[in-house]
């Protein structure tokens, strides 16, 4: 699904990521651990074609395309989808209008017709009470006054009704309540199967007791440093990362 | 990035102006020139009443006294008034049926979206058309009439309904109010005038749809509408002209009166050529434009989308002099290449219990230059006078430019003021968001801009607001990178 290679990015002359190995095959679930600032939002920017970041040296694939000089809407309808760890708001712009521009945008480019107003509603209200959320979100300003959980609950119901190929998941598990915690890894649990890939962004162990990981990667300082199975995490929850790193 | 968005941004400006086309057609056009003779020409012409003639040559002689305004925010090469015609019209002589109207300024119109033919028309839309200095067809009169709604030209208003134009005119906006003022009320050739009797709702909107087509000529209309007590009209006027390599001058003035218990909605798509990229052409667009809420629950409402132009100076303004009267303004003014706005507001609070409402949004990109003046005044009688005043501005690239002038002057303790006002740049952030969804530059410009001029579209009339969503959409093609 998604092959990188020793993909090196910097931001204003500082090298971030130094030299990133990576492939995600279609159908499986991986993570990445990293302490604050070793550069994972960094590598979810990159992947996803975020401009202020220089990329230098490496390649992205996907589906065995080289998409590293694509721009980011390309991305996007290639079937790229990042949940963000820090969603913008877009005062005056209705989550309904929103979402319908973006399937609009897709079903475009896949050469399908607009989907009709009466489904879109069906679709979208069946989602939104799945994550408890009220029909009323559809009307309010995308991310503006959000509560935090409400802010990843939005990514969770976009990532749903745009239905990717691959979907990163920059801590959506982060700030959720228990329940919400749930419904989000129901949510991503909904979206994965055989033909799909995600790409779990987090610092704990909570959210992987509801999604499986199929590998488990560890980022420090711009460099995955040891992939493994689940045991990674609960030895980085017991021990941290310091013998990690070396 | 930097550098691409300079790229997409310089290339936004070679964005064609949809409307800049001439039309080809005879003409009476008087020799470039402003004098007593002029304005005494101009009115035989048009067969005005003595008093009229006189108000004209009192109002040039305190014009000629004037200094031209230079406090707006505005840079412009001083207009030569010797060089203008004043007066441009197809020769065409108008009557009732729209049969005999030129069929060059039907197609003009047809061109423009504006369809003069009532069966064709947008449902429930009267217009009014003016072409260069003259009204060239008024559609729907008759079954407005029905209803006791006057709606016709300014020239015919002075001929068939004078009581009326001579208690209202200069009413609002007096002679001498400011240099511009003065230069039309000695000069203004044409422009719309409504009248809506007591207790009457409108029954369709009505519009004025100006047409700058000759060269050289100034364009200077009047427009009086008057809704008489428990009355209830929205109007709406649009503008556009050829493109031209020299400024041509509009100098509006608009007076609104409304008595007690009636409201008056005006809206405004402002889209007169803009010049080029260097600058070059555009249309200076002078106006004022103000209401007087004159009883008691009276409502003014100024809605503006203003994308046209190169330079704009323009402050439609509320008086509230019945108490519990009501003014607003809603504006979205847009400025790319080297287009001027000093544009917003002035609420005058006299009554008791007035309220005023200010939203104004201002959207540069770039090298665009956007100003907003605005001025709240609460008198001393005004008891529990309220304004809400919120201006926000929008910067699309890094070359051009927003201003916030708020002027607030109170005489009674009991007023309540709220200000709020916020600049910022079109976010990167917001657009990656956006990209990030497959949603392509252009539509996430308009989108973000759309959702930003929000509270300002809902205000017009429907087929408007989406008519103005369009505009902006066009007007900001390509403006990032
Ligand atoms: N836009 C930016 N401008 C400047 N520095 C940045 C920017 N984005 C990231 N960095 C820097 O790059 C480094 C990696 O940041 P990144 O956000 O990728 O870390 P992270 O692993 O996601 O951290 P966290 O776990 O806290 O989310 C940090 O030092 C950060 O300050
Ligand atoms: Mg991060």
């Amino acid at each position: 699904m998604i092959k990188i290679e020793n993909l090196k990015a910097s931001i204003e002359d500082k090298e971030i990521l130094k030299g990133i190995d990576l492939e995600i095959p279609k159908g499986e679930i991986h993570v990445i651990m990293g302490r604050n600032g070793s550069g994972k939002s960094t590598l979810a920017n990159v992947i996803a074609g975020n401009e202020t970041y220089e990329v230098d040296s490496g390649l992205i694939a996907m589906n065995g395309n080289d998409i590293t000089e694509m721009s980011i809407e390309n991305r996007a309808l290639q079937g790229l989808f990042l949940c963000f760890q820090y969603p913008v708001a877009i005062p005056g712009v209705s989550m309904a209008y929103f979402l319908r521009a973006a399937l609009n945008a897709k079903n475009k480019h896949d050469g399908k017709e607009e989907m009709d107003a009466v489904k879109f509603l069906a679709t979208a209200k069946k989602i939104l009470s799945d994550l408890g959320l009220d029909d009323s979100f559809l009307k309010r300003s995308i991310n503006d006054g959000f509560s935090g959980g409400e802010k990843k609950k939005s990514e969770i119901l976009q990532l749903l009704m745009l239905n990717p190929q691959l979907a990163i998941l920059d801590e959506t598990d982060s700030g959720l309540d228990v329940d919400a915690l749930r419904t989000v890894a129901k949510g991503v649990n909904e979206f994965k199967n055989d033909n799909n890939s995600v790409l779990i962004i987090t610092h704990y162990q909570r959210l992987l007791e509801y999604i499986e990981p199929d590998v488990v990667h560890i980022m420090i300082d711009g460099k995955i440093v040891k992939s493994g199975d689940m045991k990674l995490v609960h030895e980085v929850e017991k021990n941290g990362y310091s013998w990690l790193m070396k | 990035m930097i550098d691409k968005n300079q790229q997409i941004i310089d290339s936004a400006i070679d964005q064609e102006y949809k409307y800049g086309f001439t039309t080809d057609i005879e003409t009476t056009t008087f020799e470039p020139g402003l004098d007593e003779g002029v304005i005494t020409k101009l009115s035989k012409l048009k067969k005005e009443p003595q008093w009229l003639l006189d108000w004209r040559l009192k109002a040039y002689e305190s014009w000629k006294k004037m200094e031209e305004p230079t406090w707006a925010q505005v840079d412009y090469t001083p207009v030569d008034y010797q060089a203008l015609s004043y007066y441009s019209a197809p020769k065409y002589k108008k009557n009732d049926s729209l049969d005999d109207v030129d069929p060059d300024i039907i197609d003009t119109y047809n061109k423009l979206g504006i369809s003069l033919n009532e069966q064709k028309r947008l449902e429930g839309v009267a217009v009014d058309a003016v072409f260069d200095s003259v009204s060239v067809a008024t559609t729907f009169k008759k079954e407005l009439a029905k209803h006791g709604v006057i709606f016709c030209s300014f020239s015919e208003a002075v001929i068939d309904h004078p009581e009326l134009v001579k208690k209202y005119l200069g009413s609002v906006i007096p002679r001498t109010d400011n240099y511009f003022a003065a230069l039309n009320s000695a000069v203004f050739s044409d422009g719309s005038f409504v009248y809506i009797p007591k207790n009457v709702r409108c029954p369709m909107e009505l519009s004025t749809y100006f047409r700058i087509n000759a060269a050289n000529t100034g364009q200077f209309e009047r427009t009086l509408i008057i809704a008489d007590e428990g009355s209830h009209v929205s109007y709406l006027e649009g503008c556009t002209a050829p493109m031209r390599d020299e400024n041509q001058l509009h100098a509006a003035c608009v007076e609104l009166v409304a008595h007690k218990d009636a409201t008056i909605k005006y809206s405004t798509i402002q889209n007169w050529y803009a010049g080029d990229k260097e600058g070059r052409g555009g249309i200076y667009n002078f106006v004022t434009k103000r209401g007087i809420c004159a009883g008691d629950r009276a409502k003014i409402s100024w809605t503006q989308v203003e994308t046209g132009s190169a330079v704009t100076w323009k402050y439609p303004s509320v008086i509230m002099q019945g108490d519990d009267s009501v003014g607003e303004f809603y504006s979205v003014a847009v400025t790319k290449n080297k287009q001027q706005a000093d544009t917003g507001t002035k609420m005058i609070h006299i009554g008791k219990n007035t309220k005023s409402t200010i939203i104004s949004k201002g959207i540069s990109a770039g090298e665009g230059q956007n100003t907003y003046r605005g001025g709240v005044k609460i008198l001393k009688n005004a008891d529990n006078a309220r304004n809400f005043s919120q201006c926000d501005s929008i910067l699309i690239g890094n070359k051009c430019g927003a201003h916030t002038f708020p002027y607030i002057d109170v005489k009674n303790p009991t007023a309540k003021m709220e200000h709020e006002a916020t600049t910022s740049s079109i976010g990167e952030d917001q657009l990656f968001y956006c990209n990030q969804r497959g949603i392509n530059l252009d539509d996430s410009v308009s989108m973000i801009v759309n959702g930003f001029c929000k509270e300002v579209f809902a205000e017009l009339p429907m087929e408007f607001a989406v008519e103005a969503k369009q505009l902006i959409e066009v007007t900001l093609e390509n403006s990032v990178g």
